[in-house]
């Protein structure tokens, strides 16, 4: 198929319509394809369209693997619907495959008669050698079961944009676009947003100016995709799917670790502290960095460390001179700030530490998600090092998380870890703009010129220390990692002393129960099972335990985002839980705390697959645990 | 309506001492820095509250405590991280780094070197005594092969460094040596290190009176120094020994030490020199072969990592002044009705 389709007329009321609730989409191609841009660009068409979504792109750690190689696929998945969703989908509607290996190593996820858009270009018997397939699968009958789309986009792309000078590896480069006008004319979304956007992204007003060809072709080949769509007959009919039933307001997309940063913006407006960011890159958490260097405007200080140990101890060394030190990082990373992680407990400073967790142990699987690292900013330290934990259950909640790290780390002197991961923090969804002037401000525990001043005398409620910048005259005092005299922070070894500060450090953070929220049963109260998840698990756990109790099972569901100290009727609702079991992306980590913490008999659901759980196998395993004995 | 306002009294050196007891070995090298240092910091119009000692793990880093001012006492090899933090936090502190030969060079190599690349505003003092004392007296990275200690009985096999060679490795802009047993030329030091704009690097020739006693001695003992040290000063041929007899000469790439030499043979000290050759040829002079070389090696001017900073924060606000309103409306958004 070489027809010249550009100029054929959009026409897209012909064809028929079928509404549908909702529908998951992933784009796979090899990573020089452009496809997290094409999911992006869908997402955001069906963002302003109105739908509720949700997203995950799955990239390879590799920069730019060896072209046509699986280990070079880059894949993006977009959940959109017409009702309110938490998952970016299990089993897939469609599947984009532009070439041999991204159909291999996605094809698994496609559901069963599911739509399969294939660029033949990239289906060559060289294709089908690199991705190790023993044969061509547009040709061995493997594909029956779906309804598969050929269409030999590469060359469709090159013939669409010849006129606008492009030439080559250029031209070829705009295929992406015309996958996106095929997908939009599918889904019958308007061009528009995605014209605008390459105008905004390569027109007049850019760095491209020079290149007017850049924006002209890829505007070209989606217009192409579209009406290819639309002449060819490739689909039946278009898909509808609806405007979704949200709250009223404002919104935006946001992904977690863009929230992570309005978070921490946020929460420097609302104490009056200036951040100070000390990072050393790590996917998947240096996107925060490259966030807040660009919001200087706030006063931010962003400090790009010699390596991981100085990115926090810099933080640690802002928050000693009245800054709102922080730090984020991944689980390698985190290992190497454990110690100063102590520091900052032992000196009781305001520190605010994320880890986006990735796949371990120890370099693991960089680009995908894991939820392994609890037990690890738990107990990670020497001695007995309590800390408060959070962690954020969906990517707009990243924010809110964000800010209350900052509100505890303030109020009460003490470092926070904040636990985020690969898929919430890369994985996007639609935020509710909230109103900024309704967040509280945030008190700090400044101590001033001229009052008595100790340096851990403590808070009769939140047994916090005072903060005494530098620079204030009259309260010039030394702190470190050596043990502290209670009140005067001398150093001191005695043992009524060290079990004493001790009971403080401990008694300072447990009481923190008593500030946070309490633990809410969602689904079934005093059902058949208590199902406790925590973190990034938020959205399938939820949408399983709802779709379970839909089929007759009858499950309570408890999520946590706060890990230490966790909120103070948990104890009771776990205790008279018929059973408990706990979904969790790692071997059985909050299982091993809860258990410990409460002594009392759990079950797992434990997957570490560097990928979500899928609605559909947490509820067959809800069904099959409740079937087996306690 | 008028005010009186009464001028502060002028700081001495008492208002600089802790009432913490000192614990360091009687007899240590320490005492001698810690006075020193308490009297300089008067001298230098800086009022008390704004100064910031901040220091690792070591005998040497136990100084905060000993100090009247704001101290920081942090975890092994970290304090130059952790005072970046701070001067960046608060570019109105005077922050000062202390530091011995194992925590800087070791354990804390990686701070102590990218501190001075990005010139930050800090002061180094690094005491160098060539072993470990607060473990009990191992070697250390700038102790001679064949150091016998507790980890090394048969002799250390270890080839040693120059913290001097490293700062200027770092591209330090002032780098500078001097003595425990030299209190007036230490203070010339320290306060040449504090007026210096950007990251300083100062090596404290210090003795371990209890693990390596004596080890600078062959060349700064009172007997000894002026045949084994030459002290640089700026613009003046770099001679030494009793009468000043004594000259370093440089030929092509060769340090000589002649007795009696030539008029205008003996080498002129330049701590300007902009490429850093000549302070990097001086440090690599050690004892017995050539003098060892005291002062400052390097004093030249380097661009401020706080000055540009500072530039880029306050242009963005300027022009950006911040609005969580338009943060959160920032891209795309739509509206639900």
């Amino acid at each position: 198929m070489s027809t010249d389709v550009t100029n054929i007329p959009i026409n897209p009321n012909e064809k028929s319509h079928i509404d549908v609730d909702s529908v998951t989409i992933r784009f796979a191609g090899d990573s020089g394809d452009g496809m997290q841009i094409t999911g992006t660009q869908f997402t955001d068409a069906a963002a302003v369209f109105g739908n509720d979504l949700a997203t995950m792109p799955d990239f390879p750690a590799e920069i730019r693997a060896p072209a046509g190689t699986v280990a070079g696929v880059s894949a993006y998945q977009i959940h959109f619907s017409s009702e309110d969703i938490k998952t970016p989908g299990d089993d897939l509607n469609v599947l984009v495959a532009m070439n041999a290996a991204a159909l291999k190593a996605n094809i698994g996820d496609l559901e069963e008669g599911g739509i399969l858009l294939i660029d033949e270009a990239g289906f060559t018997d060289k294709d089908i050698e690199k991705a190790e397939m023993k044969s061509n699968p547009l040709e061995d009958g493997s594909l029956n079961g779906y309804r598969v789309i050929k269409a030999n986009i590469t060359e469709l792309t090159m013939n669409a944009v010849k006129e606008t000078g492009l030439k080559g590896k250029s031209a070829e480069l705009c295929k992406n676009f015309f996958t996106l006008g095929i997908m939009y004319w599918l889904y019958d979304r308007p061009l528009n947003h995605t014209l605008k956007w390459l105008d905004e992204k390569y027109g007049p007003k850019t760095k491209y100016k020079d290149k007017p060809e850049i924006a002209a072709s890829n505007k070209q080949a989606l217009n192409a995709g579209y009406n290819f769509a639309d002449t060819v007959e490739l689909f039946t009919s278009h898909y509808r799917v609806k405007k979704a039933a949200l709250p009223k307001g404002k919104y935006r997309k946001i992904s977690g670790n863009e929230a992570t940063v309005f978070g921490l913006l946020t929460a420097s407006q609302k104490s009056g502290r200036k951040i100070f960011y000390g990072s050393y890159p790590i996917t998947p958490a240096s996107d925060i960095l490259h966030g807040l260097s660009k919001h200087k405007n706030f006063g931010v200080i962003t400090f790009q460390a010699e390596d991981e140990i100085a990115a926090i101890a810099s933080a640690i060394g802002s928050a000693y001179a009245g800054g709102l030190g922080v730090t984020a990082t991944s689980g390698p990373g985190i290992c190497l700030k454990l110690e100063a992680m102590g520091l900052g407990v032992m000196t009781e400073l305001p520190l605010i530490i994320v880890d986006v967790q990735r796949g371990g142990p120890s370099t693991g699987l960089p680009t995908k998600t894991e939820q392994s690292d609890l037990l690890m900013v738990m107990f990670g330290r020497s001695g007995d090092s309590p800390l408060p934990v959070l962690a954020a259950r969906s990517p707009s909640d990243c924010f809110t998380m964000a800010v209350e790290a900052a509100r505890i780390a303030l109020k009460y002197m003490t470092p926070v870890v904040l636990l985020t991961d690969g898929y919430i923090a890369n994985g996007a969804e639609p935020w509710l703009i909230p109103d900024h002037a309704a967040i509280p401000e945030m008190k700090t525990n400044l101590a001033s010129t001229g009052e008595s001043f100790q340096a851990y005398a403590r808070d009769p409620v939140t047994n916090a220390r005072k903060w005494a910048i530098p620079g204030t005259p009259g309260l010039e005092h030394r702190i470190g990692g050596l043990e502290k005299a209670q009140n005067t922070g001398a150093v001191a070894y005695d043992p009524e002393n060290h079990q004493a500060m001790t009971n403080q450090r401990h008694a300072k953070i447990a009481g923190i129960a008593n500030d946070i929220p309490l633990a809410e049963v969602m689904g079934v109260k005093d059902g058949d099972a208590l199902v406790v998840s925590w973190g990034g698990t938020f959205g399938t756990v939820s949408t399983a335990v709802e779709e379970c109790n839909k089929a007759g099972m009858k499950l309570g569901h408890v999520h946590l985002q706060y890990l230490n100290p966790l909120p103070k009727n948990l104890g009771e609702l776990l205790n008279n839980a018929e059973r408990v079991i706990v979904p969790e992306l790692n071997m059985g980590q909050l299982r091993m705390l809860l258990g410990g913490t409460f002594g009392i008999k759990i079950q797992g659901i434990n997957q570490v697959r560097g990928k979500p759980f899928k609605v559909s196998y947490l509820a067959s395993e809800l069904h099959r645990i409740l079937e087996t004995q306690k | 309506m008028t005010t009186t306002i009464t001028p502060a009294e002028p700081l001495t050196r008492k208002d600089f001492a802790s009432p913490t007891a000192i614990r360091w070995c009687p007899g240590c090298g320490d005492y001698s820095i810690l006075t020193t240092m308490q009297g300089i910091l008067p001298t230098l119009g800086i009022p008390k509250e704004n100064f910031v000692f901040v220091s690792g793990i070591g005998c040497s880093s136990r100084f905060p405590y000993y100090m009247n001012t704001y101290g920081f006492h942090t975890i092994h090899g970290r304090a130059p991280a952790v005072s970046t933090g701070v001067k960046l936090t608060n570019p109105d502190l005077q922050v000062w780094v202390i530091t011995g030969d194992g925590d800087a060079l070791s354990i804390g190599g990686n701070h102590f070197i990218h501190a001075l690349r990005r010139n930050m505003d800090v002061k180094i003092i690094l005491f160098n005594n060539r072993i470990y004392g607060l473990t009990k007296g191992q070697y250390s990275p700038t102790s001679g092969v064949g150091t016998v200690s507790p980890s090394t009985p048969y002799g250390s096999v270890d080839l040693p460094l120059s913290p001097i060679s490293m700062a200027l490795g770092a591209e330090a802009g002032f780098v500078a040596r001097t003595s425990d047993n030299d209190i007036k030329h230490m203070g010339e030091v320290f306060a040449a290190a504090a007026a210096y704009k950007g990251a300083a690097l100062v090596e404290v020739l210090q003795n371990c009176v209890i693990f390596a006693d004596k080890i600078h001695e062959p060349y700064y003992g009172r007997n000894e120094r002026k045949d084994n040290m030459v002290y640089m000063k700026h613009g003046e041929p770099l001679r030494y020994g009793k009468e000043l007899e004594r000259g370093l000469v440089l030929d092509k790439m060769t340090m000589t030490p002649k007795v009696n030499p030539a008029e205008g043979e003996t080498l002129v000290h330049d701590e300007k020199e902009s490429s850093g050759a000549l302070a990097f040829l001086l440090s690599r002079l050690s004892h017995p072969e050539y003098p060892v070389p005291v002062g400052v090696f390097r004093n030249v001017e380097r661009p401020s990592y706080i000055t540009a900073m500072r530039h880029q924060i306050d242009t963005a606000q300027a022009k950006n002044p911040p609005s969580l309103d338009k943060l959160f409306n920032s891209g795309s958004t739509w509206t639900v009705e």
